[in-house]
């Protein structure tokens, strides 16, 4: 494409179908403690 | 829904139920917000006097074929697929363990009141730790991974218990199939080589609270004889960072009203030698003069633009270092389940006092209406854990048509409470900042992608 550049594909939708194992990291236990972000956690099932 | 910003000349569009992140020219840009409003001729007359006919088919034809991927203007799929997840029964992966009620810095705008979180100096002996491990074993069922925290208060205080319970968890973890991890938050100033080899040896991750720059540390987080602690501390986290080769650990500070400045710090904590950092705004109540205000936002989106920027160039050279709040791996990170569901405060993260008590997260400590029962006796307030699970994003009216809301995920509920005495209502300068955070971060990834 000229006009457009993709950075990812859609990961959402593709997460449906094997997400929510909850072996992840929870958010605050990283570093946050105060302001929770949750999209810079990694998943610990791809 | 999409949402659209432009930041340095990078024009950013983001499918929201996707996920898809597209960086685009100035056509696109501009033709995007009427794509869905107009039929392509009336389109194309729209804008024909501004852009050549062949540029705006091109462009138009673009946007078509990634609608028709699945990439652009994708509808709201999730709502019916929350439920399943919704419906089960709550497991608790993750404790945070109140060691220390008790803190050797007086910092001031400490959320825990100087480590006694409205209550009395107090220490968690080693067989309350031990039976918040058993309570932790038996409430996360199946699940594998299992994460503790060390917090305080400053947990230092109270280091031979750490030592306890780590060794407790250990000799078990096996025979039950888990796999635990450890954070330790600290303050650096008992920190010693002993201590250091001992988080390096059986810790996962280690936090440690240092503000940046050393004016602005030394006003905030003093001793009890009101000495600042810079000096005391940074040499030893420097000296931790590199023996952990500058991962698995985070210098983390906060910003207030008096350093509005904070990219400065944020990169002098980098300058310093520290790869992994997180600065992240203060939470206080409103009347204090160091909590931040609506107007200092436009400041503040200053700051995260300036610091977004210069970030990208150290990148570019070499120099680089991770910001916590910048970090977004668009192609790995978390499922849709988990953005939906938010934090797990109050379902599978949960607090624990040095008496055993069980609050929904570390920020709830001490407000009696929020104790969810204990470690001896497990969960008694049941509703309250329903309660904290259902709060997702689509619980909570503010979330429901933000564009962020699967990078936050509906924000801090220990926030929302404080401000407005429901979990379900969002902090809205927390909501305005992450915003702007989430636009660096694809920023940075647009960037150093080219």
């Amino acid at each position: 494409m000229k006009h457009i550049k993709t950075l990812n594909t859609a990961t959402l939708k593709k997460s449906m179908a094997k997400g929510g194992c909850g072996e992840c990291q929870t958010s605050c236990q990283s570093a946050c403690k105060t302001s929770c972000t949750v999209a810079n956690q990694s998943c610990e099932n791809n | 829904m999409i949402h659209k910003f432009s930041m340095d000349g990078v024009n950013m569009v983001l499918d929201i139920y996707s996920g898809a992140v597209h960086v685009v020219d100035d056509i696109v840009y501009e033709l995007v917000d009427d794509y869905k409003k107009y039929p392509k001729d009336e389109l194309i007359q729209k804008y024909k006097e501004k852009y050549a006919l062949s540029q705006l088919e091109e462009a138009i034809e673009e946007i078509e074929a990634l609608e028709k991927e699945g990439l652009l203007f994708t509808e709201d799929m999730y709502v019916d697929y929350l439920s399943q997840f919704q419906g089960r029964n709550p497991i608790v992966k993750a404790l945070c363990l109140h060691i220390a009620h008790d803190c050797n810095l007086k910092c001031k705008y400490c959320f825990a009141g100087e480590g006694e979180y409205r209550g009395h100096r107090s220490l968690m002996s080693a067989e309350v730790g031990k039976k918040a491990i058993d309570f932790l074993i038996q409430a996360s069922q199946n699940r594998r991974n299992l994460e503790i925290d060390f917090f305080g208060g400053e947990p230092l205080m109270n280091f031979e218990v750490v030592k306890e319970i780590v060794d407790y968890a250990r000799s078990i973890e096996a025979k039950y199939n888990k796999n635990f991890r450890f954070t330790i938050t600290t303050n650096g100033v008992l920190l010693d080589d002993e201590i250091q080899a001992y988080i390096n040896e059986h810790m996962h991750n280690v936090v440690l609270s240092i503000d940046g720059r050393k004016e602005v540390h030394d006003r905030m987080r003093y001793t009890v004889n009101h000495k600042g602690s810079y000096d005391i501390i940074v040499p030893k986290f420097k000296k931790i960072a590199d023996s952990r080769n500058q991962t698995n650990y985070y210098v983390r500070g906060t910003f207030t009203r008096e350093n509005l400045d904070f990219a400065k710090d944020v990169l002098h904590l980098a300058d310093l030698g520290f790869k992994q950092v997180s600065v992240e705004p203060v939470v206080a109540p409103k009347e204090m003069s160091y909590a931040l205000r609506e107007e200092d936002l436009p400041m503040l989106y200053e700051q995260y633009e300036e610091l977004a920027k210069e970030l990208v160039r150290r990148k570019k050279e070499g120099q680089g270092f991770n910001f916590f709040h910048f970090m977004i791996d668009l192609t790995q990170g978390p499922c849709v389940a988990k953005r939906l569901a938010g934090c797990g405060s109050g379902s599978e993260y949960l607090a624990v006092t040095p008496e055993g008590d069980l609050y929904p997260c570390h920020q709830f400590v001490g407000l009696e209406e929020f104790k969810m029962g204990n470690v001896f006796e497990g969960i008694q307030n049941l509703p309250m854990q329903k309660q904290f699970q259902a709060c997702n994003v689509y619980a909570k009216e503010e979330c429901k048509n933000c564009w962020a809301k699967f990078y936050c995920s509906g924000g801090c509920a220990a926030n929302a409470y404080q401000f407005h005495g429901d979990i379900h209502i969002p902090y809205k300068i927390g909501c305005e900042l992450e915003k702007k955070r989430v636009e660096c971060a694809l920023y940075v990834t647009a960037k150093l992608a080219e």
